[in-house]
């Protein structure tokens, strides 16, 4: 037996490869929108994964140092040097910022990392991919390539000027702002530092202050003065592990004797997901709802529209005694293949536009698979109601009357 | 109800009736109609608009059910005062070929499969199927054109295709509703020709309704119907004398 569905596409292939090309683009933006959500899932990973570490250390109860502000002081990881399990410590700031980049601004995350060595001291940038790593203790920085810095360029953060002597890839924060690595030094003068005038203000109010300026207590002022231009804060310490040590029972210790909030990688990673990027999901998961919807209706109009230019030609196979189950299958199959038409233009079309999106897009294999099923599935739907059609054409249609 | 037993071949119909509606608002657009056709012979079926020919056409061609009466397509009975075959598709498929007004192919498909559809459908192989379309294609002077689409053809030549595809499984009986409407004189009386030449040659009983005056004359015996009623008499059979 002949593909009934097969000839009559091959004879009306450009208005079916037309229509299954605007259904692949609808597709395609599904995919993408899928990849969106992905890449930010992975960008959230990357960041604990490039981070090197094995537990957070983070103020008591916050959700620091990604989801909420944190602060803690930066000789505490001195005291945790000293907690069993814990084979590196290293004190971090995360600042996000725009940083200038020549005459433009760019929206980057600032780390600040403690002195150190790659692969040694968490929190450090683990791999280049042009330059070297820090090896000073000022004004140098180590920039991720989607940040557009470029070896040599200086990039200013607040009211420094740093180098650029090392590129780094796919170093991003959660939300898919390219790192700038700068000394931990450095990164808590800009978290903290105010401007000449603001400064100027605050030594003149300490100044006015009795209680801090008192005549018969020499040098009490010059003190408060310098505890105040100081920030001997950071944002979080990052710890590693000795071989054989569990984080979660690491984590409990710290938790119980030092008083601290402690996370693991795997709650780290619940954070990330789970509250800082869960809006967005449900923002992207409605998307993909109404996209998928969209096309359902799209499909099923089409296949309709396609069924309906057949009634006669329906009525007629039905009158020369042809099954309703081979008409049902010309129509199914038709739905069937203009999903297929439709998925493949929309899987090259996302695949071809994912590097163009200015945050990650991750086309995973199993969000194709999972996209080629519901397109299926969506197609089958779709040609129920068409299908039904068909099977309600009177064969004496053909023969008038 | 028990099956009734084979008549003769060829179409018999024995006090068909057929009603639309029930109570004060029936219709009854048949009122015991009784026709007989033999094997090999065409006869026409004419009538004035609304005299009940398309229902007629309808009940032979099993798509609607009479209401009372007998018929007999070939050796089998198919309709019995309530009583009828099962598979009505099947029937369709195997024992009645349809020729239309229009010729109604099936654009996506080339004159070859439009013609070989019918026994693919039966089961029968691509291939003999083809090979059986072809030979009636030829038969009709159109293998020539077994490649082409519906839309590339003529008007004559679809309609010779719409004949194959109506004989192709050899049927007892072929209903040809209006076959030369759309034809000018030369190509209706062509058809007209292949249709009495294909009754001959595949023993079919070919019923041909119309209105076409230029075609009545060919016909040996012609049905009236008018209000439900048929009417016998003879005809001139020009065409069938000239090509004796």
């Amino acid at each position: 037996m002949i593909s009934l569905a097969g000839r009559d596409i091959l004879h009306g292939w450009g208005k079916f490869v037309f229509t299954g090309v605007g259904l692949g683009l609808l597709i395609g933006v599904t995919l993408v929108m899928a990849g969106v959500y992905r890449g930010m899932v992975d960008d959230g990973k990357a960041l604990l994964d490039n981070s090197g570490a094995d537990l957070w250390v983070v103020q008591r109860d916050t959700l620091g140092p990604y989801a909420e502000s944190s602060s803690v002081h930066d000789d505490l990881y001195r005291s945790l040097l000293g907690q069993r399990g814990v084979a590196g410590a290293a004190n971090i700031t995360y600042l996000t910022m725009q940083v200038r980049k020549g005459s433009e601004d760019v929206r980057a995350m600032v780390v600040g990392i403690a002195a150190g060595r790659p692969g040694a001291t968490p929190g450090w940038p683990p791999y280049l991919v042009a330059g070297r790593q820090i090896t000073r203790g000022h004004y140098e920085a180590v920039a991720d390539v989607a940040s557009g810095l470029r070896l040599g360029e200086r990039v200013g953060i607040r009211r420094n000027q740093y180098t650029v002597v090392g590129l780094t890839r796919r170093m991003v924060s959660s939300a898919g702002d390219p790192m700038v690595f700068i000394p931990l030094k450095d990164a808590q003068e800009a978290q903290f530092l105010k401007d000449n005038d603001a400064i100027l203000q605050g030594r003149r109010r300490t100044a006015a202050n009795p209680a801090l300026n008192r005549p018969g207590v020499p040098g009490l002022l010059d003190a408060v003065l310098a505890s105040q231009s100081t920030n001997p804060y950071v944002n979080a310490v990052l710890l590693t592990l000795a071989p054989g040590h569990a984080p979660d029972e690491v984590a409990e210790s710290i938790r119980r004797w030092q008083r601290l909030t402690v996370y693991t990688r795997a709650q780290m990673e619940g954070i990330l997901v789970g509250k800082l990027i869960a809006t967005s999901a449900r923002q992207i998961g409605m998307f993909l709802v109404i996209l998928a919807v969209v096309s359902a209706a799209i499909v099923a109009f089409i296949i309709y529209t396609l069924t309906m230019d057949k009634i006669r030609e329906i009525a007629v196979l039905k009158l020369i005694g042809t099954r309703n189950r081979t008409i049902a299958a010309m129509i199914l199959q038709q739905a069937v293949a203009l999903g297929l038409i439709g998925f493949v233009v929309g899987k090259i079309a996302a695949t071809w536009s994912a590097p163009f999106f200015p945050k990650y897009v991750l086309l995973v294999p199993a969000d194709t698979v999972a996209g080629f099923a519901a397109v299926m599935a969506i197609c089958v739907l779709a040609s129920l109601v068409s299908i039904r059609l068909a099977l309600r054409v009177d064969p004496a249609e053909a023969i008038g009357g | 109800m028990d099956r009734p037993t084979r008549a003769g071949k060829g179409i018999l119909i024995e006090g068909l009736t057929k009603r639309y509606g029930k109570g004060d608002t029936a219709v009854d657009a048949l009122k015991g109609v009784d026709m007989r056709v033999a094997p090999g012979e065409v006869v026409g079926l004419i009538g004035p608009s609304g005299s009940g020919k398309s229902t007629l056409l309808k009940c032979l061609g099993a798509v609607i059910d009479p209401t009372a009466g007998r018929m007999t397509l070939g050796e089998e009975c198919i309709f019995d005062n309530g009583w009828k075959v099962r598979d009505l598709r099947a029937l369709r498929r195997d024992r009645i070929g349809f020729v239309f007004q229009a010729p109604y192919l099936i654009p996506f498909l080339d004159v070859t499969d439009n013609v070989a559809l019918l026994p693919m459908l039966a089961g029968v192989p691509n291939a003999a199927a083809r090979a059986r379309a072809q030979e009636l294609l030829s038969a009709l002077d159109i293998s020539h054109r077994a490649a082409a689409m519906p839309a590339q053809l003529s008007g004559g030549e679809q309609q010779r295709v719409a004949i194959a595809r109506g004989l192709v499984n050899r049927p007892p009986v072929i209903l040809a509703d209006e076959p030369t409407a759309p034809l000018d004189s030369v190509r209706a009386m062509a058809v007209v020709r292949i249709l009495n030449d294909m009754a001959a040659q595949f023993q079919t009983a070919i019923i041909v309704v119309t209105h076409d005056e230029k075609i009545i004359p060919t016909f040996k015996r012609i049905y009236h119907i008018r209000d439900g009623v048929t009417h016998e008499e003879a005809g001139e059979g020009r065409l069938v004398r000239e090509s004796a």
